[in-house]
């Protein structure tokens, strides 16, 4: 007969609670000052943080002007356009959830198109036909402001940025020389250029340089100003993809007899934009976030407006509780997309190679 | 087989196609700058940089001395000293933080990781603009004015019109103390060589690198016992009452409240990014080496210093160049809370010269040298360490 071997507990300081607590931040001596030192910063930092969010802060200047950070100078009466565009996305946003929840299903192609209908559709609501229209009067995009700018400006910006961005792309990957150079000079100069300076640009010199019959809002020199930066890291990201592509794909597709076009239209491309969708998301995520800088050219985007209700009589000098608001806002928005873009990452696979 | 090549039609031939694609693309860019350049003469305006030599006749209060009366070209210089000044300290303070937090957010200890993420994921999710607005109009705008300004220890003075630092200044026998420091700095630069020439010969320093501190403060130190005055004064800043009860700072070293605001914001936005580049840095050094380093009985101070780092570095400074890129051209937001750097100055020149292409093309010239300066120095930086490492 084997004795039963006694089994011993482990050490109660070595599992549970205890053990966490020893193992995490107990470990060394340097760990367990840098612990308290910890402690005491948190301790301060946040008695500091809630005893002004919760007493000393005059939220009020937040709830009354709700409305106008959020769609800023847009008509009263006509708010319910942009209530309607955002329920449009939230719906396709939630199919195309529900669809891709069955795991390998790709999306499918009803909601593709879905997605590209809706793009126009939302432009056509939110600006309206003409002043007479009863149905949908015009709202001018020059009087768009507030977070809805902000969206519209990423949005737009991204989306008319990528083709323009894969040509540039291609085009510095070329074999003929005059093509490379100019695409890469373009790349280059942007990248090496702050937004601010080519956004003043779009502003004071597009006008300068575009026959007198074409007159564009400020609105749409921005975008402009936005798309022309924004393709030129598009370019850079697509590029970065391009190089991914194993070489063998291209000789395999011109030993199937495909031409150049093809080979790059149907094999390469297509391999290429699905592994840089992970940072297309992060160029989004930093694009919405320089959105902001349209307040120098004199744009009311979220940034502006908060700017400008800090002028407001009644409120003046709330500072904090403005730009706090503004940056919870911009926080909310970026932390939730790079969260997506992570699961996103995940589930392409792109990241484990 | 020349028969059958030559029978191929033109519009076929992959080489004619080339170099048509080729004219072709660049005709059309020629038609639309010409267009363009057209329509910009039609407006009847010309291209010169003679108004560089005018008259500025606007006040610029940052940075080197400036009055209405210089010209153009030494304002648009005023901008240029004044964004290398925000950009070569804030490169050099954001790298600090962004290694000490790079490191701190993969401490062992939970808390302490905890805080640096929190910091990060902060930082990185709001734009800098916001970041900037808030620290200038809601904090350093709303300190105490100089009447009650607050005195850190140390004698830092900190009010609404920035802040004040003790500062050394020379005095007059800084000139018989100043030889002393060059042989202080040539004795310690020749004792490195010695060790590293005793390195590679043997193997085997054959004296403990602090060892070369000693030159470096010995010599400056009986310098200073030796001359009868002391060579630098510290000057502490001093609030005066000027005539008409008007206060002013006098002494120390001054930062403009705007200047404040656009480093510490540029700092901590830029640290924050820098932390993700040292942490993805740290991480690609397999856990072996780590493994490895600590079964040689390695500390974990040595493991950092002598093992992870030199491998980290060759990952870090890539995204780090791309990152200092960024911390320069995002110091053209100062506009946005009017500090004066090289944009700002700029489109003060641009409103009142109405030169709006010239002032352009200065603009993007002065980031462009700035971007390639630093990439240039990035790059000889990254060079040594990948010899280095094999």
């Amino acid at each position: 007969m084997a004795v039963q071997p006694k089994i011993l507990k482990p050490p109660p300081t070595e599992v549970g609670l205890l053990g966490w607590l020893k193992k995490n931040l107990f470990s060394t001596w340097y760990n367990v000052l840098l612990t308290i030192f910890s402690v005491i910063f948190i301790y301060f930092v946040s008695r500091a943080i809630i005893t002004w969010v919760v007493r000393d802060a005059r939220w009020e200047v937040v709830t009354t002007n709700f409305r106008v950070f959020m769609i800023g100078r847009y008509p009263r009466e006509q708010a319910w356009r942009v209530l309607v565009s955002l329920g449009i996305i939230v719906f396709l946003a939630f199919l195309t959830w529900v669809s891709r929840r069955s795991k390998g299903n790709p999306i499918p192609r009803w909601l593709v198109i879905g997605w590209l209908l809706s793009f126009p559709l939302i432009g056509i609501l939110l600006r309206g036909f003409s002043e007479e229209s009863s149905f949908l009067p015009l709202v001018s995009e020059d009087i768009w402001s507030g977070l809805l700018l902000t969206l519209v400006l990423a949005i737009v910006g991204i989306v008319a940025s990528f083709p323009l961005g894969v040509l540039l792309a291609l085009g510095r990957r070329s074999k003929l020389p005059a093509i490379k150079v100019l695409c890469t000079v373009y790349i280059e100069t942007i990248r090496g250029v702050p937004l601010i300076s080519v956004l003043f640009m779009s502003q004071l010199m597009l006008p300068l340089f575009l026959p007198p019959e074409i007159r564009l809002g400020t609105v749409m020199r921005a975008l402009t100003g936005i798309t022309l930066f924004s393709a030129a890291y598009t370019a850079e990201n697509v590029r970065g993809g391009l190089a991914a592509i194993p070489i063998g794909q291209y000789e395999a597709a011109r030993a199937v007899g495909l031409n150049e076009a093809l080979v790059m239209g149907l094999i390469v491309l297509p391999q290429a934009l699905r592994a840089v969708i992970p940072t297309i998301v992060g160029q989004f995520i930093s694009l919405f976030k320089d959105t902001t800088l349209v307040i120098i050219v004199g744009l009311l985007d979220l940034l502006g407006i908060a700017k400008s209700v800090t002028g407001q009589k009644e409120f003046i000098g709330l500072h904090k509780e403005v730009y706090a608001f503004a940056a919870v806002i911009f926080f909310i928005c970026c932390f939730t997309m790079s969260y997506a873009s992570r699961r996103l990452e995940q589930t392409l696979g792109v990241g484990e190679r | 087989m020349a028969e059958r090549r030559r029978a191929v039609p033109f519009w076929r031939d992959e080489r004619v196609l080339k170099v048509l694609t080729q004219i072709g693309f660049v005709v059309l860019v020629l038609v639309v700058g010409s267009g363009m350049l057209s329509n910009y003469r039609k407006r009847g305006l010309t291209f010169s940089f003679g108004f560089l030599d005018e008259e500025a006749s606007f006040h610029l209060a940052e940075g080197i001395p400036f009055s209405p009366t210089d010209s153009y070209a030494r304002a648009f210089l005023v901008g240029v000293v004044n964004t290398a000044r925000v950009a070569s300290l804030g490169i050099i303070l954001a790298t600090l933080v962004g290694l000490v937090t790079g490191i701190a957010r993969l401490s062992d200890n939970w808390l302490v990781s905890r805080i640096a993420s929190v910091y990060i994921e902060i930082i990185r999710n709001t734009p800098l603009l916001v970041q900037l607005f808030f620290l200038y109009f809601a904090v350093i705008i709303q300190l105490p004015s100089l009447r009650e300004a607050l005195v850190l220890p140390g004698n830092i003075l900190l009010s609404n019109r920035g802040f004040v630092l003790p500062w050394p200044r020379p005095t007059v026998s800084f000139g018989l103390w100043w030889p002393f420091l060059v042989v202080a700095v040539i004795g310690a630069t020749l004792m490195l060589i010695l060790r590293r020439r005793g390195v590679q010969r043997t193997g085997r320093p054959s004296f403990n690198l602090l060892w070369v501190g000693v030159p470096l403060i010995v010599i400056p130190v009986l310098g200073w016992l030796l001359i009868p005055r002391s060579p630098l004064l510290l000057d502490l800043p001093e609030i005066v009452t000027m005539s008409g009860g008007v206060l002013k700072v006098e002494g120390g070293t001054k930062f403009s409240p705007e200047y404040t605001a656009l480093l510490f914001g540029l700092v901590v936005y830029t640290g924050a990014f820098i932390a993700e580049v040292v942490r993805a840095g740290i991480l690609a050094v397999p856990r072996g080496q780590t493994e490895a380093a600590r079964a040689q009985g390695f500390t974990n101070g040595q493991i950092l210093r002598l093992i992870i780092m030199p491998q980290a570095l060759r990952v870090i400074i890539p995204p780090l160049i791309s990152q200092y890129l960024n911390l320069t051209k995002n110091s053209s937001l100062a506009i946005g809370i009017a500090f004066l750097d090289l944009y700002a100055v700029s489109t003060t020149m641009l409103n009142q010269s109405g030169r709006v292409v010239e002032v352009f093309l200065m603009i993007m010239a002065s980031y462009l040298t700035m971007s390639l300066t630093i990439s240039l120095i990035m790059n000889i930086v990254n060079r040594r360490i990948q010899i280095v490492e094999r």
